[in-house]
C-alpha cells in the first residue's frame, strides 16, 4: 500500500508526516510529495492544510497538474482521501476567508467564518472539544462518540447536503467537523494531534 | 464543548530542561523529550517548550529537541524564546513545533506578526506578553523580563490581536515563580480586551490558582510549570480537580 501526503508548500505539515510514520510503522510506504505522478499512483491521498483558504487554493494551484491530478484521484479512480482541517475545507465550491475563492467542489457547500456570536465566543476556536458522531463512518472505527479532538480553526466548512456530515462539535453554534461522501474523508480536527485518539483515526483511514 | 487546557511548560537550555525561579536561579533537571513525553502521556492538552536563554546563545539546540520531541509527541507543541523573525519561526515549524510563541521580536516590530501570521496562519502565532505591574497598569517586558518597553499591556494585547496573532501568554513577572497564584486582574482586563483565547502564566503554586485563572481571570487555557515539574502534581490530578470544580477539561 502507497500513502501520499501532498507537500503543496502550505502550512506545516511535519506533524501529519510524524503521525502518519508513527502508525504505519514499516507497513506501509509513505511518500510526501508534490509529484503528480506519484501522487497519481497511491492507493490514498492525505491533503493537509493550514493558512487560509485562499492561501492553500493558491497553493495547489501552484503546482501544475495537482489539482487535475487530484480531481482523477477522486472523483474517476474513487481512491480514499482524507483531507484535514483547511485541507477539509477545500471540498467546497467556495469559500469566504479573506476574498471569495472557488473550491475544489468535491463537496458541495461553503466555508464561511464561525459565528462568535459578537464576541461572546473567542476565534480562533483553539483547543479540545468533544466531537458528537453522527454517522457511522469508517474512519471512526472503534472510536467513542464524545471522544476529544483538538481543533484550531475559525472558519467552518457548511456542506449543503447534511447527509455528508459524520461528526460535529458545539461551540458557538454546531460545527462540522468531520464529513464522508463515498471515498471522501475530511477532518476539521487535526487527528495528528489529537493523541491517541486522533492515532487511532490516522489508523483507520490507513487500514481503510 | 470546548475544554479549557492544561499546558506543562518545560524551560529549556542549551538543550536541557531548567526551570527558572523569577527568570534566574537555574537548576539542570533533564531531558525535555523525555519530559514532553511524560507529560503528554500523562495527559497534558498541549506541551511548551520556552528556549529561554535563546536571545543570547546559540540556539541550534531547540531544533533538535523540537524535531525528536514532535516524533514522540501527538499533542500540540508551542516554542518560544529567541524567536527574532520570520525564518525562525519557519526553522521551528519545520523541525515539528505546531505554534510558535514571540516575544520580544513582537514588540520591537509588529510586522513580524503581520507577516508570520499571513505566511503561517494566525493558528500557529501565539504572543507571550510578559508583563509586570506599574501603578494601576502593566508594562510589557522583553528580553526575557530584563528590559522595560513602556508599552501598555492592555493596549499592546489588542494590537497583537489586530496584527494576526492567534493566542496570547500572558505571563505576569510579578507572580513568576512565587506560586501564589496567577495575576487575576491582568488577565481578566486581558481577555475582556481581546477575542482571541488567552493562556494565563506565572505564579501557580497550587490547583486552587488554575481553576482562579479560568474562573476569574477567564482564561482558556492555564500553562503550570514547577508545580508539574517538582512532582508536585501530575497533569491529570490537575485535571481531575478541575473537573471536581466544575471546569470542562478533557480527561
Amino acid at each position: 500500500m502507497k500513502l501520499s501526503i501532498v507537500d503543496y508548500k502550505s502550512g506545516n505539515i511535519s506533524s501529519v508526516i510524524n503521525s502518519f510514520k508513527e502508525v504505519a510503522k514499516d507497513k506501509v510506504n509513505i511518500e510526501v510529495t508534490s509529484d503528480i505522478k506519484k501522487i497519481g499512483s497511491s492507493d490514498k491521498v492525505v491533503l493537509p492544510g493550514q493558512g487560509s483558504f485562499k492561501s492553500c487554493i493558491e497553493a495547489l494551484n501552484n503546482i501544475t497538474g495537482l489539482v487535475d491530478e487530484l480531481n482523477e484521484f477522486v472523483i474517476n479512480k474513487k481512491k480514499p482521501l482524507l483531507g484535514i482541517c483547511v485541507g477539509l475545507q477545500m471540498f467546497a465550491d467556495v469559500g469566504y476567508e479573506e476574498t471569495e475563492t472557488k473550491g475544489l467542489g468535491w463537496i458541495s457547500g461553503k466555508v464561511s467564518k464561525i459565528d462568535n456570536q459578537n464576541g461572546k465566543y473567542k476565534l480562533p476556536h483553539i483547543g479540545w472539544n468533544e466531537i458528537n458522531i453522527v454517522k457511522d463512518s469508517k474512519i471512526f472505527k472503534s472510536i467513542e462518540n464524545n471522544s476529544h479532538m483538538y481543533f484550531v480553526h475559525s472558519y467552518e466548512f457548511i456542506p449543503s447536503d447534511n447527509k455528508v456530515i459524520s461528526a460535529t462539535i458545539d461551540y458557538s453554534t454546531k460545527i462540522v467537523c468531520s464529513v464522508e461522501k463515498e471515498n471522501i474523508f475530511g477532518t476539521q480536527f487535526h487527528p495528528e494531534k489529537s493523541d491517541k485518539t486522533g492515532l487511532k483515526l490516522v489508523n483507520n483511514f490507513i487500514n481503510l | 464543548m470546548l475544554k479549557n487546557r492544561i499546558i506543562p511548560c518545560l524551560d529549556v537550555k542549551n538543550g536541557r530542561v531548567v526551570k527558572g525561579i523569577n527568570f534566574v536561579d537555574l537548576q539542570d533537571a533533564g531531558d525535555p523529550v523525555e519530559q514532553a513525553k511524560i507529560y503528554s502521556d500523562g495527559g497534558a492538552d498541549e506541551i511548551c517548550f520556552l528556549d529561554i536563554t535563546a536571545s543570547n546563545e546559540n540556539r541550534d539546540t531547540i531544533y533538535e529537541v523540537v524535531k525528536e520531541t514532535s516524533k514522540k509527541c501527538f499533542v500540540p507543541l508551542t516554542v518560544g524564546g529567541g524567536v527574532r523573525n520570520v525564518e525562525d519561526i519557519n526553522k521551528l515549524l519545520n523541525c515539528g513545533a505546531d505554534k510558535v510563541s514571540i516575544n520580544t521580536a513582537a514588540v520591537q516590530d509588529a510586522n513580524v506578526v503581520v507577516e508570520s501570521s499571513k505566511k503561517f496562519g494566525s493558528q500557529c502565532i501565539v504572543i507571550a506578553i510578559d508583563a509586570k505591574k506599574n501603578g494601576d497598569k502593566w508594562d510589557v517586558y522583553t528580553h526575557g523580563g530584563r528590559n522595560n518597553s513602556g508599552l501598555d499591556a492592555l493596549e499592546f494585547a489588542k494590537k497583537m490581536e489586530d496584527s494576526g496573532a492567534g493566542e496570547l501568554l500572558v505571563t505576569s513577572m510579578d507572580r513568576d515563580g512565587t506560586q501564589i497564584g496567577y495575576d487575576i486582574n491582568l488577565m481578566k482586563k486581558i481577555s475582556k480586551k481581546v477575542n482571541i483565547p488567552l493562556i494565563a502564566s506565572g505564579g501557580v503554586g497550587n490547583l486552587d490558582h488554575m481553576v482562579e485563572g479560568i474562573r476569574e481571570g477567564n482564561a482558556n487555557a492555564v500553562l503550570a510549570a514547577s508545580i508539574f515539574h517538582y512532582g508536585t502534581h501530575s497533569v491529570i490530578e490537575a485535571k481531575e480537580y478541575l473537573n471536581s470544580k466544575g471546569i470542562p477539561v478533557r480527561i
